[in-house]
């Protein structure tokens, strides 16, 4: 035991924090399009494991065959606005409910993406011969970079989610009978929001196959639940230290700072020296756990148990 | 403004669960028309209603609105037509968006949704200024959560969003049978006020015989998915509550078993 702690050093945790932050940022834009779904759209949309090795995928392709980055990510969320633009019609057109029509996107990406790869697992695309724009290289530049593009995703989204069409498709979210009443195509609505959500997804898989240097055919496996633990991790933080204070531009603000949270809590379990294939689990029942909580609070004040406690204490008098 | 030919619907034809609801209905409303609708439970009164706004397709028969054949639309392309205000307070809102929001939604009814704001400054005049007609201080709460107004503050503003855009035609589905009595005759005004204000063509669904009588100017009386009972003008006006009861008899040949019809 005692070996084990002094296996620990501070310096080394402090010299890995940083790139956590990087990594973080990355996964926090993935998040963002998480949150599209999951929040606004009211889906749990399980794609996004497919779409952010398609990004992946993508980028690392391109970027081989000489194509120039950032052009590279744009056919990425293009990819993916196209793999989501897929889940939707099978939800909308096709009555496949929409978990399900996630889950067959995935399962169908995974061929597509080795498709994309040559029929190989994993390409690299080493910074040394390409002029990457995230590199786990260079971990500062990654943070100013992964920072200045999550800011630029979540002012496009706050005021995109402000037009007439972003508002039809939260309208479509909360109420799809009322939005129907006024006129909202629904089904397009569903579609835009899972090609928009998917797009975002494969744009991070395209950035995180960049910070590392390869893309891996499983790189996007546990994508979904390490998204919601992003936002939902963002949005407890958020609402305990802004409370109502809360608003649209405060809540993307806090996916991202989720995400950010998520790997710095990785960081710190690969420090412990904690076998990284655990993390699957830790992350499985953190956001366990913090699913439960609303309904917890819920039955902590209103629940057949406590009903009858009180009833057998009136009884007992 | 109105014209409905041999409408009929089936639901789960060929089941053991098949309900005839409607049964070639024919309905004519004239513009300005303030129609009420009564009948008992399964009676085919909401299924008119959804047939109009086109919830789903009818099996047979036409529906013209202005003289626009909709019979093939959806109802989020008749909606441009349509306003319609439901039975559940909770329906006809966007709990977690704002007022402003709501209404705004309301204010494109039937327009091509762009990339333009959703809510302009000029329009959040016009909306303070329609707020204050309903009387409930919502016109200083723009920005509040639909959410967190309580059923009829809600039922009042999809009133207000529905006939926003001087809809064709009003569809009310009784829109205050979840409200306690006072916000229900509070609302019940609003809406004769609001109808009245912009001669809005209205079918009104209610449960209460008395309104139905006080309000609009014609009553029709369904039963088993047909009209059996149409009444207008003059003959409605002198029209009581127990001449309705033995009308219904009548036509029906049973007696009203509805005590929510009776009682209320």
């Amino acid at each position: 035991m005692t070996a084990y702690f002094a296996s620990l050093s501070a310096a080394d945790l402090l010299g890995r924090l940083p790139a956590g932050v990087a990594q973080g940022l990355i996964w926090g834009i993935m998040a963002l399009g998480v949150y599209i779904t999951f929040r606004i759209l009211d889906i749990a949309d399980l794609s996004v494991d497919g779409t952010f090795s398609t990004g992946a995928a993508v980028t690392v392709m391109l970027i081989i065959s000489g194509v120039n980055p950032w052009l590279a990510l744009l056919a990425a969320f293009a990819a993916g606005c196209a793999a989501g633009m897929v889940t939707g019609l099978l939800n909308t057109k096709l009555g496949i409910p929409a978990i399900l029509a996630g889950i067959l996107t995935q399962y169908a990406l995974y061929s597509v993406n080795l498709v994309i790869m040559g029929m190989k697992a994993n390409q690299a695309v080493s910074v040394d011969k390409y002029a990457l724009i995230v590199s786990g290289r260079n971990v500062p530049m990654a943070i100013l970079v992964g920072g200045l593009l999550a800011a630029a995703v979540i002012a496009v989204l706050y005021f995109l989610f402000g037009t007439e069409l972003g508002e039809a498709l939260r309208a479509t979210g909360c109420n799809p009978q009322m939005s129907k009443a006024q006129g909202i195509n629904i089904n397009v609505m569903k579609v835009f929001g899972l090609a928009l959500s998917n797009g975002l997804v494969a744009y991070a898989g395209g950035l995180a196959a960049q910070y590392s240097g390869f893309a891996d055919v499983n790189s996007g496996r546990g994508a979904i639940v390490i998204g919601l633990a992003a936002v939902i991790i963002g949005e407890v933080i958020g609402e305990a230290l802004l409370g109502k204070y809360l608003n649209f531009a405060g809540r993307l603000t806090f996916v991202v700072i989720g995400g950010i949270l998520y790997y710095l809590v990785y960081t710190l379990v690969l420090w412990l020296k904690i076998d990284s294939n655990l993390m699957k689990l830790f992350t499985a029942i953190i956001v366990a756990i913090f699913l439960a909580v609303p309904y917890l609070r819920g039955q902590k004040k209103s629940s057949f148990g406590r009903a009858g406690k009180q009833s057998a204490r009136k009884e007992a008098k | 403004m109105l014209e409905l030919k041999n409408i009929s619907k089936t639901f789960n034809p060929g089941t053991i669960n098949e309900k005839r609801a409607l049964c070639g209905v024919d309905l004519t409303l004239k513009e300005g028309d303030f129609v009420t609708v009564i009948g008992g439970n399964g009676a085919g009164k909401s299924t008119l209603l959804n047939a109009i706004a086109g919830v789903w397709p009818v099996d047979t028969g036409s529906i013209l609105i202005d003289g626009i054949n909709v019979t093939g639309l959806p109802d989020y392309k008749r909606a441009r037509w349509i306003g319609r205000v439901f039975q559940d307070p909770m329906t006809g809102t966007a709990a977690t968006m704002q007022i402003e929001e709501n209404l705004a939604l309301a204010r494109r009814r039937g327009q091509k949704r762009t990339l333009r704001w959703g809510v302009t400054q000029a329009e959040r005049e016009e909306y303070r200024e329609r707020l204050k007609i309903l009387n409930l201080g919502l016109e200083d709460r723009l920005t509040a959560k639909v959410g967190l107004l309580s059923g009829g503050q809600r039922q009042a503003l999809t009133l207000l969003m529905a006939s926003m855009m001087k809809p064709k035609l009003l569809l009310l589905d009784e829109h205050t049978a979840a409200l306690d009595p006072k916000t229900a005759e509070k609302v019940l005004a609003a809406t004769e006020r609001i109808v009245n204000e912009n001669h809005l063509t209205t079918l009104m669904i209610t449960h209460n015989m008395k309104d139905a009588i006080a309000h609009g100017n014609r009553l029709i009386m369904m039963y088993e998915g047909q009209i059996i009972y149409d009444v207008s003008g003059e003959e409605k006006k002198k029209l009581r509550v127990p001449e309705l009861l033995e009308k219904f008899e009548q036509v029906s040949g049973e007696e009203l078993a509805d005590d929510k019809l009776i009682l209320s």
